[in-house]
């Protein structure tokens, strides 16, 4: 089988059968299993959607060493669907929340926190001390620099990503089967993935997700079932409908081909295509201040709102503006006047400043963006409006 | 046969999750999809005109990679998935205007 024990010193207390019971007693796993699990060690890239349910079952379930790598702090809008949080983790590192919680479900686990961005510089360090990778990311550089240190190591690389109410899972980098390069060789360039108008994520999926990669671990370490080597799960929470498709390890692959060329971790923002500081696009943009166009709507002048974010945004909270969505804006500028004063806003001001941009080229002299988008209307001049 | 469109490229299909193209070849099923729709031609192809690497296109379950690429035969039941990568969570981000403007990186929060 694909995982790789330290020796396992791994009689359980009395307590532990108790609490195992219903494992011991099915066959699949057995007292011989559930010490498979108790000597097991897991690492789970992620304390947030994923690996929310990822840990909350492996701990539950008894897997002697759970590790996790997060870097982040909990905030309000995760805990829509990071359910290893709570409301007064609020502001806690993620590891300590995660942690204090895995421990109060089963303090039998040993929980290693690693509070660091896993990079190409410490990821085979971290990775030395566990027999399953579970990654539970979400950017293109993570997901390809675990994939290729899963490889080097020989671990095993437990997969599942996510998109709004659609997700994907695997299990890659075995010895026979294949690895996430002979899915996918490269990434998307970074400006072809959705943007924050497209993206958002069911709650519920991270957890379907999470779990199936939960089971996926289990059975590695117990080597029972079908594992996901060779298949892809695509996952339609809409539909409610599972599929797979067939995957292949490509002789060719330059991670785990039969040549390869990927002898050590490389620079996973640059294979990316993410270039480190890039200008931000709201640079060189006329903009306005919420105040200064509070004042001035005050004052009665002709100023003319351009909203330019999405309808179901817009339902969230607006500020009476004239919507057209930036990705309608080419076909639809006939709505609007040249002659007339236009400040265009969005969320954040990011995407208005793009409409800016476009409308300056198309000729519009009078057109502005709010600095900062409705969120800094809501913090500097109506705090009575929603963020989101 | 069926075409079935991911998530993140319907909103250049008119929100449609699958359409029915007519096609004797993958390549012909393509061609027409990306006529019907040219939004999809730059998301699914690259300057080369070859099919980007992060795309997989499917018929039934089987890579076309590991059948005869664009020249697979369809049959009329077959079923052809379109399947992007994805890395789930905080997305990078831009555009759907990606097809008519040069583009920025830039993360949300």
């Amino acid at each position: 089988m694909v995982v790789h024990h330290s020796p396992p010193a791994t009689t359980l207390t009395n307590d532990e059968v108790l609490r195992y019971s219903r494992h011991l007693i099915m066959p699949e796993v057995g007292m011989v299993g559930q010490q498979k699990l108790k000597a097991a060690r897991v690492l789970c890239i992620g304390a947030g959607g994923l690996g929310s349910p990822l840990a909350l079952y492996l701990a539950a379930a008894g897997v002697g060493t759970l590790g996790l790598v997060d870097f982040d702090v909990v905030d309000l809008t995760n805990l829509q669907r990071q359910i290893i949080h709570s409301v007064n983790d609020i502001g806690r590192p993620k590891l300590d929340s995660a942690a204090e919680r895995l421990g109060a479900i089963n303090p039998f686990v040993n929980v290693r926190k690693f509070e660091t961005r896993l990079s190409s510089a410490n990821a085979l360090e971290i990775f030395r001390e566990f027999d399953i990778i579970a990654d539970g990311t979400d950017n293109f550089p993570t997901r390809y620099l675990v994939n290729d240190a899963c490889v080097l190591s020989g671990k095993p690389n437990v997969y599942a990503s996510i998109f709004r109410f659609e997700g994907q899972a695997s299990v890659f980098a075995t010895a026979q089967g294949p690895c996430y390069r002979c899915l996918y060789p490269e990434p998307p360039p970074p400006g072809l993935v959705p943007s924050c108008a497209e993206g958002g994520v069911l709650g519920i999926l991270p957890g379907l997700l999470g779990v199936i990669q939960a089971t996926e671990v289990i059975k590695l370490i117990l080597g029972s079932g079908e594992p996901l080597i060779g298949r892809l799960l695509l996952v339609d929470a809409l539909g409610m409908r599972f599929r797979e498709l067939r995957l292949r390890k490509n002789e060719d692959c330059p991670a785990c081909g039969a040549n390869p060329t990927i002898h050590q971790l490389i620079d996973y923002n640059q294979f990316c295509g993410i270039r480190g500081e890039e200008a931000p696009v709201t640079a060189n943009v006329p903009e306005i201040q919420p105040a200064e166009l509070k004042a001035r709507l005050d004052h009665g002048d002709d100023v003319f709102i351009l909203d330019v974010r999405e309808p179901h945004e817009y339902q969230i909270c607006n500020l009476g503006g004239h919507l057209i969505p930036l990705g309608d804006l080419p076909a639809r500028m006939n709505e609007l006047d040249s002659s007339h004063e236009i400040v265009a806003h969005c969320r954040s001001g990011v995407r208005s400043a793009k409409a800016v941009t476009l409308l300056r080229q198309a000729g519009f002299a009078k057109v502005k963006n709010l600095a900062g988008g409705i969120l800094a209307w809501s913090d500097k001049v109506d705090p009575s409006l929603p963020k989101y | 046969m069926k075409v079935l469109i991911p998530t993140p490229l319907r909103q250049y299909t008119g929100k449609q999750a699958s359409v029915e193209v007519a096609a004797r070849t993958v390549g012909e099923m393509l061609g027409k999809l990306t006529t019907q729709y040219p939004d999809l031609r730059k998301h699914l192809f690259g300057d080369d005109g070859k099919l980007r690497r992060f795309v997989n296109v499917y018929v039934n379950d089987e890579d076309i990679r590991y059948l005869e690429n664009g020249n697979t035969p369809l049959r009329e039941n077959d079923t052809v998935s379109i399947v992007p990568s994805v890395a789930g969570g905080r997305q990078w981000l831009v555009a759907s205007w990606a097809t008519f403007y040069p583009l920025t990186l830039f993360t949300i929060h």
